[in-house]
């Protein structure tokens, strides 16, 4: 899903840009804090994106995939538990 | 082994579940050393939390595909040297 | 799901859930002392303050230097160093430059490799999928597409730069010549057309072509 070298397409190139939005410079600025803090790596990050499902992946805006993972890979690590995030936004 | 610039390497074909960072598009191929940047950690095993050591040695792999040059950045254990 | 009915995102205002969800980790993170939120902080004006106004100042120098040319081709971050700019963590940075017979492009077919702390972040186009596509399987279409239209006898060569590796916590230090597995970043942009930031990009690849190699 993620290699897209072997692919074949001839869709044209969208080169229209957007301003990054906070959250997004805040989902870049986490990962990186957390890079910094020796909580994830790079190669992490990487994995945590690859494990989406597919379908979700070719959906998913670029810091969305980095968000999924973060979760993904927090959680993996006990840092954050099953839910909790919904939790919060749900309350 | 250790490569040098202008040796001729193919790569690996071998299937690999999980995250490493060769790309399927030059998997098979047979291609040549450019550069040899340095050993780094592994990303194999560093994507699932461990030290991603040993380092392995890092290439800058060309291969001729249609038109123009490819050059893939190939980490040791994915070549093997092209007769 | 479980449910049989669509409802709305969280959202706030036009902002997508993610940025509900991205804000809502921040604060559990520093609640739990994970991190601090001026760990945070920096990490978004490190990003916000870089420009690929260093990365044109690199190829300027090179223009009118011929021996930091040298140096620049030989050990892209040495040069930048040299020159006060930040090269960012990664230990390897590579610069090419196009010539009358080699034209470059850079790619990372796997996700989006790019050398952001001489460049800022990449544009959108260099994260699209077609582009993480067609960059190696159809290189000469995609540079006609962006206006560049090379002679045939002009090599091309793409570089798909997948290896950027983040250093090592300890030797973290931002702006400082330090870390191991430094991050591999990759620039590369021929589209001479786009926004004040694609212009200042295609300075450098105007000529001296700066661009990050991996590691």
């Amino acid at each position: 899903m993620h290699d897209r070298g072997g692919w074949s397409s001839d869709a044209p190139i969208d080169r229209s840009e957007h301003t990054l939005a906070d959250w997004e410079l805040l989902t870049d600025a986490l990962v990186g804090a957390l890079g910094r803090q020796g909580v994830m790596n790079v190669d992490e990050l990487r994995r945590g994106i690859e494990s989406m499902p597919p379908d979700e992946y070719e959906r998913a805006s670029y810091y969305e995939r980095w968000l999924y993972s973060a979760e993904t890979i927090l959680t993996e690590k006990g840092l954050i538990a099953p839910g909790e995030l919904d939790a919060r936004l749900a309350g | 082994m250790t490569y040098r610039v202008g040796q001729r390497v193919r790569v690996a074909a071998r299937p690999h579940e999980g995250h490493h960072r060769t790309p399927g598009y030059v998997k098979g191929k047979t291609g040549r050393i450019e550069r040899v940047h340095a050993a780094f950690t592994n990303p194999e095993t560093r994507a699932y939390g461990e030290d991603g050591l040993p380092e392995q040695r890092l290439y800058s792999v060309g291969f001729a595909r249609g038109d123009h040059l490819v050059y893939v950045d190939i980490f040791e254990h994915w070549l093997k040297e092209a007769k | 799901m479980s449910h049989d009915h669509d409802h709305a995102p969280i959202t706030n205002g036009d902002e997508p859930a993610a940025a509900a969800r991205a804000h809502a980790l921040e604060e559990l993170l520093v609640e739990k002392g994970v991190l601090r939120r001026e760990d945070v902080r920096e990490g978004i004006d490190w990003l916000v303050s870089r420009t690929p106004a260093d990365g044109a100042r690199l190829v300027a120098r090179a223009w009118v230097d011929p021996e930091f040319k040298q140096r620049l081709l030989e050990d892209a971050r040495a040069a930048a160093l040299e020159l006060g700019l930040d090269p960012g963590p990664s230990p390897v940075l590579v610069a090419v430059e196009n010539t009358a017979h080699v034209h470059h492009m850079v790619v990372c077919t796997l996700c989006s490799c790019y050398p952001r702390a001489l460049l800022g972040p990449p544009p959108d186009w260099y994260k699209s999928f077609p582009y993480r596509t067609r960059a190696v399987s159809d290189p000469r279409g995609v540079l006609t597409e962006f206006g560049v239209e090379l002679d045939d006898d002009v090599e091309l060569h793409v570089l798909d730069s997948t290896a950027d590796r983040d250093p090592a916590p300890a030797g973290w230090q931002r702006g400082a010549d330090r870390g191991r597995a430094g991050r591999a970043r990759h620039p590369r942009l021929d589209d001479r057309r786009r926004s004040a930031r694609a212009q200042a990009s295609a300075l450098i690849f105007s000529r001296a072509r700066v661009f990050a190699g991996c590691r």
